[in-house]
């Protein structure tokens, strides 16, 4: 064995090594319901949040559906069966703080922001970021309301939503991805324990981006987040989610369900950085984070764009998907998923083309270190009536160590003569002579696995949001530092 | 299709196996009587893919299931003349002939003179009985029976074609197999098992060539498996022009050893629902596998090509070729896998897979995939579906060529991307001619 390459080896193991960063625990007393799901659960969570009477027959309708459905085991993922009674569905904090003043709200909860970097003070008001924080499952503070409120922008959570906007909730939720779609959506859908919730006015484009962020905190507590984006026509959004959970042994449960509607000539971007603990690096612990996300673009000329940045999660299941409805609608799909020591993400996107020249572009990107497995996973979809549409795909995957897996399982599926697909995909290891090119002129080796890798992802980052960028860079090195042999 | 309809189509399989069996005569006592007991019991055991199944999620098999089909050693044979079976045999280059007829090998018919030593071709039912020791080391050893038809080839296959080239043997001149499939008495159930093995450093090319005859609708349920020893060769090309209203279903399995050299060239005109599952094991260093085919569907033809290579060693390389071309109403589906295991480092695997639509009702599924296990190596995947080139259609036309010959002329640059790989001459040319005859379109030079 060469010195190079056992000192490749060190530094694999001190990025396996490498603690997760985001670790810790608040102690708030939560009010909490009973482990284990039944009819009255849902009710006490209805109840709880005070929903009228059409809310709580909805979430019940659900959960009997979900009763009737079978856990999916195509995914490319190997788990130990999750105890559904061995959950608490219900975790909220029990001093719930007013809104009016960051002085009222719990001193450790404000910390515990801090330590996320969570721009909810004041100071952050000039990064131009309206946060609606999400701890545990419900909203504690909503800020930059005002401004939003001025234009007539909705941005609240949704619980709140079901009580000012009942007219609104009731038209929208569901209708892109109804109860009944799949085992995990079904679950959300019955016990969601609250989310994000946008309106856009028609001909408004939204002055600043809008953000949530997600964080996990009790134990035990199964995450279910519902998030409903709605575009009128001729608007604008741009909306940032990221997610950090303190580390656990035990794994922990995410099924959120994400909803966007684009009516005619309006744009929604949807960027998500997800960064849930991924167990440690012997594959103890971590999350499951099985996500439904749709967007569907009814109306003409609309546009939905996923940007997803992939790097935490045990497990990951997850496909942002497009139904190009409206006629010249475009559906964008932009993901890194990051996979390290016993991480195992199953992945992509469904862009489903209904109208009439309609465009979709993939560009996937998936880098597999330690024992990982990475997989990419898509379906697109020409209809019969979608002339002219156009599509393609691009899937690339990068091996770091021999002891990982990267997987690609596109799905085309033309039924329109007119209908142009193109689908490549590649996947190689961070090249020798890449890393003898920068070794030459005097970078290290670890830091030109880090330009390699970020350059891999560059078609990536590049529609994230600035700050979302940073971050997302970021996260990378902290993944894969040096983890190239 | 109800539950009740599929276990009457089972039933009615495993109640033809005992009348099979009192035809067999003395083939009962052979090794290969206990493989098709076997087969049998795993096939009451199974059922046949539907939709649910992710391996035949485009192919609805039920209006296969809906025919009683016979085994032909229960039906009144029907004699060919040399004469008769003479325009489907490729001509213009010197070759062996082997005839299979519903599945049995017939030796009038063939002709196969001047062997070089050692070099055995003949009815696997004949070899089973008088020299099995030939073949039964490595006789279905290494091929994985994946779905009920398998099974059901396995179960009721009493005959087909072994190849048997030892080691450092040569084989000059091609092997046409043609295997004539119907039967106008009755809806037959063609079920040839072939086994081909090529020795140490030995070389061989085989062209099987699949045609209907008759009216009625028929199952042709083929098997076959290769061999393919150290630093030996294969060249299979497979053409496949059942009758419009026949159903093919066909596995073949390579097993490759170091060194070695696989050319799978697969070709698809006929048939209503055809389906081609192709696999290759490369089982040791240095080996070879490339994969080339093309498949022509018009009417209400649907056409599902499923390969599988499987890079278990290091150091090899494969690579696949598969294009469509489809009109009317026709049916593609493609599903291309590629598994690279941890130890298959330095493992080279391409795939492209491109498919052209004619018509608006054409349909196209496809679903490439790659599972990698190894990090040094180079693996990549393409696939495109469209229209004829638009810009080189108009250049044509621009320079006065008449509307359906400039079609034609892009369908046969199409086209060649495949064919290129036909080593033969007049084999080649007869091709391009089967590719405008089924499309009935004007052929072009």
């Amino acid at each position: 064995m060469s010195e190079q390459v056992r000192e490749d080896i060190k530094l694999v193991e001190d990025v396996t090594q490498s603690e997760y960063k985001w670790g810790f625990v608040t102690n708030i007393e939560a009010d909490e319901a009973p482990k284990g799901l039944n009819e009255d659960i849902v009710r006490f969570i209805s109840a709880k949040k005070g929903e009228p009477e059409w809310m709580t027959e909805w979430r019940l309708k659900a959960f009997r559906q979900w009763q009737k459905m079978e856990e999916p085991t195509w995914p490319n993922v190997k788990y130990p069966k999750v105890d559904f009674q061995n959950i608490k569905y219900y975790s909220a904090p029990k001093k719930k703080p007013q809104l009016n003043s960051l002085d009222e709200v719990d001193p450790e909860l404000i910390e515990t922001f801090e330590k996320l970097g969570i721009p909810i003070d004041e100071q952050k008001r000039l990064a131009g970021v309206a946060v609606d924080a999400v701890f545990d499952s419900v909203s504690v503070a909503t800020t930059f309301k005002e401004t939003l409120n001025e234009q007539g922008i909705i941005f609240c959570s949704v619980s709140e939503a079901v009580k000012n906007h009942p007219e609104l909730v009731k038209k929208y939720l569901g209708s892109v991805v109804p109860p009944s779609d799949n085992y995990y959506a079904a679950l959300n859908a019955a016990v969601f324990s609250d989310g994000s919730f946008v309106y856009i006015p028609k001909g408004v484009r939204c002055p600043m981006e809008l953000s949530t962020y997600f964080r996990i905190n009790a134990q035990e507590t199964g995450q279910f987040e519902r998030t409903l984006v709605i575009a009128e026509e001729g608007s604008y959004v741009s909306y940032l989610e990221g997610c950090t959970a303190p580390m656990r042994d035990e794994n922990q449960l995410h099924a959120a369900v994400v909803e966007l509607v684009a009516l005619d000539n309006a744009e929604i971007k949807y960027s998500t950085v997800q960064n849930w603990y991924p167990g440690d690096k012997n594959g103890k612990g971590g999350i499951y984070n099985f996500v439904t996300k749709r967007g569907a673009c009814r109306g003409k000329n609309s546009k939905i764009s996923w940007t997803q940045v992939e790097t935490g999660s045990a497990i990951t299941w997850k496909y942002p998907s497009c139904i190009l409805q409206g006629d010249n609608s475009v559906g964008e799909f932009y993901s890194v998923a990051v996979t390290n020591n016993f991480q195992q993400a199953d992945t992509g996107t469904k862009m489903i083309h209904l109208g009439k020249n309609t465009r979709s572009t993939i560009i996937s990107k998936g880098i597999s270190a330690g024992k990982s497995q990475n997989t990419y996973r898509g379906l697109v979809k020409v209809g019969k009536n979608a002339e002219n549409s156009r599509n393609f795909s691009q899937c690339d995957s990068m091996l770091i160590g021999d002891r990982c897996g990267a997987h690609t399982f596109p799905y085309i599926e033309v039924d329109n003569k007119s209908g142009i697909v193109e689908h490549e995909a590649t996947t190689s290891k961070v090249g020798e002579d890449q890393i003898f090119y920068l070794n030459q002129r005097g970078i290290s080796t670890e830091d030109a696995v880090n330009m390699i890798v970020n350059g891999f992802c560059k078609e990536v980052f590049n529609e994230l949001p600035m700050e979302f960028a940073v971050e997302a860079q970021k996260l990378l090195a902290i993944s894969l530092e040096g983890s190239v042999g | 299709m109800s539950k009740t309809e599929i276990q009457n189509i089972k039933d009615w399989y495993a109640s033809q196996f005992s009348e099979y069996e009192s035809k067999l005569n003395g083939q009962t006592k052979t090794f290969l009587h206990d493989l098709r007991k076997d087969a049998l019991s795993k096939l009451n055991e199974m059922n046949f893919p539907t939709l649910k199944d992710e391996e035949w999620r485009y192919t609805n098999v039920s209006p296969i299931l809906k025919h009683n089909f016979v085994h032909p050693l229960s039906v009144e044979k029907v004699e060919y003349t040399k004469e008769e079976i003479s325009k489907y045999i490729f001509s213009g280059f010197d070759s062996h002939l082997v005839v299979i007829i519903n599945g049995i090998f017939s030796e009038e018919l063939s002709d196969i003179k001047n062997l070089p030593d050692g070099v055995v071709i003949g009815s696997l039912d004949k070899i089973s009985r008088e020299n099995p020791e030939l073949i039964k080391n490595h006789f279905g050893k290494n091929i994985k029976l994946k779905n009920a038809f398998n099974f059901l080839n396995a179960a009721y296959s009493n005959d087909g074609l072994v190849l048997y080239v030892p080691n450092n043997k040569v084989l000059e001149k091609p092997i046409q197999v043609l295997y004539l499939n119907g039967n106008d008495n009755a809806e037959v159930l063609s079920v040839p098992r072939s086994f081909i093995y090529i020795g140490k450093s030995a070389e061989a090319s085989v062209i099987a060539n699949y045609r209907g005859m008759g009216k009625n609708p028929y199952l042709s349920n083929v098997i076959n498996e290769f061999v393919i020893e150290q630093n030996a060769h294969l060249n299979y090309y497979k053409v496949q022009n059942e009758s419009q209203n026949a159903y093919h279903i066909d596995l073949t399995d390579g097993y490759q050893n170091r060194d070695s050299v696989f050319n799978h060239l697969s070709l698809s005109f006929g048939g209503l629902i055809v389906r081609n599952d192709l696999a290759s094991l490369l089982d040791d260093e240095n080996i070879q596998t490339h994969y080339y085919g093309l498949y022509v569907g018009q009417q209400n033809q649907h056409i599902d090509n499923y390969t599988f290579v499987d890079h278990a060693k290091p150091n090899c390389e494969s690579n696949e070729l598969y294009k469509g071309i489809l009109d009317d109403k026709a049916r593609g589906v493609f599903t291309g896998r590629i598994l690279v295991r941890q130890d298959a480092q330095k493992t080279n695997a391409y795939q492209s897979n491109k498919a052209v639509l004619l018509s608006e009702k054409t349909q196209v599924d496809t679903k490439p995939q790659l599972e990698i296990f190894a990090d040094d190596v180079k693996c990549s995947h393409g696939a495109a579906i469209g229209r004829l080139d638009d810009v080189a259609y108009f250049y044509i036309r621009s320079r006065g060529v008449p509307e359906a010959i400039a079609k034609s002329m892009l369908i046969k640059a199409y086209a060649s991307d495949v064919l290129d790989n036909v080593t033969i001459e007049e084999f080649k040319e007869q091709l391009n001619h089967m590719i405008f005859e089924s499309l009935h379109r004007v052929e072009v030079e």
